[in-house]
């Protein structure tokens, strides 16, 4: 129905756009299609950003795959995925997240390496803007996105407190790169009861309802093939078993030839699960076309 | 006022076709401006030198050209066109942009532009050869990008229209 939605909402702002045309691969600059987030839409590794994924132009389609690794001292994040982009005006994506506790799952009382996974399927429309090209107005690119998440533990998701193994997140991201400047910013809402992203469910006993979260990002063009920066995102704080902080990250993205980006950050997930001070190297390979 | 303007319109008008340069093909009348430069200059002369000046300007257009000629994703575009015309008012425009203090005496980017169907694609495979020439005359990465973002706004112009 959302999916619908989106549609129909692409179609009514560019009335033009269902003709069939020669599409064609390719056209835009390196580094100004962002990298894989976590949650497989195109962003930062934290933040989502307006940007669309894939190297296309309002001429063709583009896309990307990606693996991710964060490694924390208490446990292991893994995340495989993929995003479509179709003429950078929408984006569909999905990831596979898988959640390692290693050792901190006996702690837990779940056992050596229990294992959650997530999936998110994603949708993004731009609706407004454009990040890279108008250089003489201030006006950023504008998306909104629905992200749908699965986390497979419903039952130990219940027994924490969680509301449920399912949810949905509604987001609002603005992206301007100031390139008299090098210079990239993102901020995004997100409407979320995601606990840790969603990896533990949706929702809980402290609080239900979805709650209004930021996530941004700022990073810097230092050469044309590196970009360095940082981020931020907020997270709710919906369980009463462990508390849950904001994650930042810092990061250097590099583009390697024409189709791949690789991206290393030094990460802070703060407290999961009554770990505390999760910080620790996130890894993302991204391949794109 | 008017009949003055008008006057002057008209002979820069008749003056054009006589004034076609050397090695140069002659083009339609039109109005002289720098304003067909579609880009407001650089305060001072910071930038263009940065650029080291005309000779390095120069180097950076024939980088660009040269690569594009030979680019099979862009090279058709060019075919028949006037490139000893297109180095020139090139010249002319990134001088009169950079704070060179050049005159531009070329078309509007929507002008020159036209009917070429150009392609975002095409514009970007052009700002990649624009920055590989710029990174082979060691022009600063910060200059780059400030006039880089001077040229963005002229996609409107050149890509295009739907
Ligand atoms: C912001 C980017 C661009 C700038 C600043 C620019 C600038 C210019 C200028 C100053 C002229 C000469 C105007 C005149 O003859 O009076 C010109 C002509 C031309 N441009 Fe561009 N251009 C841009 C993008 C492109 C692109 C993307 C292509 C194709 C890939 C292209 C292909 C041509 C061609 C073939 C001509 C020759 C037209 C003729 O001789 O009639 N330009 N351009």
């Amino acid at each position: 129905m959302l999916f619908r939605l989106l549609i129909v909402a692409a179609c009514l702002t560019l009335p033009g756009m269902a003709q069939a045309t020669d599409t064609r691969a390719g056209g835009k600059l390196v580094l100004t299609e962002g990298v894989s987030s976590v949650e497989g839409s195109a962003g930062g590794g934290l933040a989502n950003w307006a940007l669309i994924a894939g190297n296309e132009t309002e001429d063709g389609i583009g896309g990307n795959l990606h693996a991710t690794e964060v490694l924390l001292p208490d446990y292991k994040l893994t995340s495989v995925g993929g995003a479509v982009g179709w003429r950078d005006r929408i984006e569909i994506s999905y990831v596979h997240q898988v959640f390692d506790t290693r050792t901190a799952g006996v702690a837990l009382g779940l056992g050596q390496g229990f294992i959650f996974g997530e999936d998110v399927f994603g949708a993004k429309l731009r609706v407004a803007g454009d990040a890279v090209w108008d250089q003489d107005r201030w006006l950023p690119q504008i998306a909104v996105s629905v992200q749908h998440k699965r986390a497979n533990r419903a039952a130990i998701i219940r027994a924490v407190g969680g509301k449920s193994a399912d949810g949905t997140d509604f987001l609002l991201s603005a992206t301007k790169l100031v390139l008299a400047k090098g210079l990239l910013v993102d901020a995004t809402l997100r409407l979320t009861n995601g606990n840790q992203f969603g990896l533990f469910g949706f929702g809980g006993d402290r609080q239900a309802a979805r709650t209004a979260q930021f996530e941004g990002s700022a990073a810097l063009m230092v050469t044309p093939r590196l970009v360095i920066g940082g981020e931020y995102r907020t997270k709710p704080d919906n369980l009463g078993f462990a508390r849950e902080n904001a994650a930042y990250d810092v990061f250097a993205a590099l583009a390697v030839g024409h189709h791949a980006t690789l991206t290393a950050a030094y990460t802070d997930l703060g407290s999961v699960a009554t770990f505390a001070r999760q910080r620790g190297l996130f890894l993302s390979l991204q391949g794109s076309f | 006022m008017f009949c003055a303007s008008v006057a002057a319109l008209l002979l820069s008008l008749q003056a054009a076709p006589d004034m076609t340069p050397a090695g140069e093909q002659p083009v339609a009348p039109y109005a002289h401006a720098n304003a067909n430069a579609d880009g407001v200059p650089f305060r001072d002369d910071h930038m263009w030198r940065a650029f080291h000046g005309a000779i390095g300007v120069a180097r950076v257009i024939d980088g660009m050209i040269d690569r594009s000629l030979t680019d099979p994703r862009i090279s058709d575009i060019f075919k028949g066109q006037d490139i000893t015309r297109l180095r020139r008012t090139l010249r002319e425009q990134f001088c009169y942009l950079l704070g060179g203090g050049c005159t531009y005496t070329g078309r509007t980017m929507q002008e020159a532009h036209r009917n070429m169907g150009i392609q975002s694609a095409d514009l970007a495979a052009l700002v990649e050869h624009l920055q590989a020439a710029m990174q082979t005359e060691h022009i600063a990465f910060t200059a780059q990008n400030r006039l880089l973002a001077k040229l963005a706004p002229m996609k409107r112009d050149v890509v295009k229209q739907k």
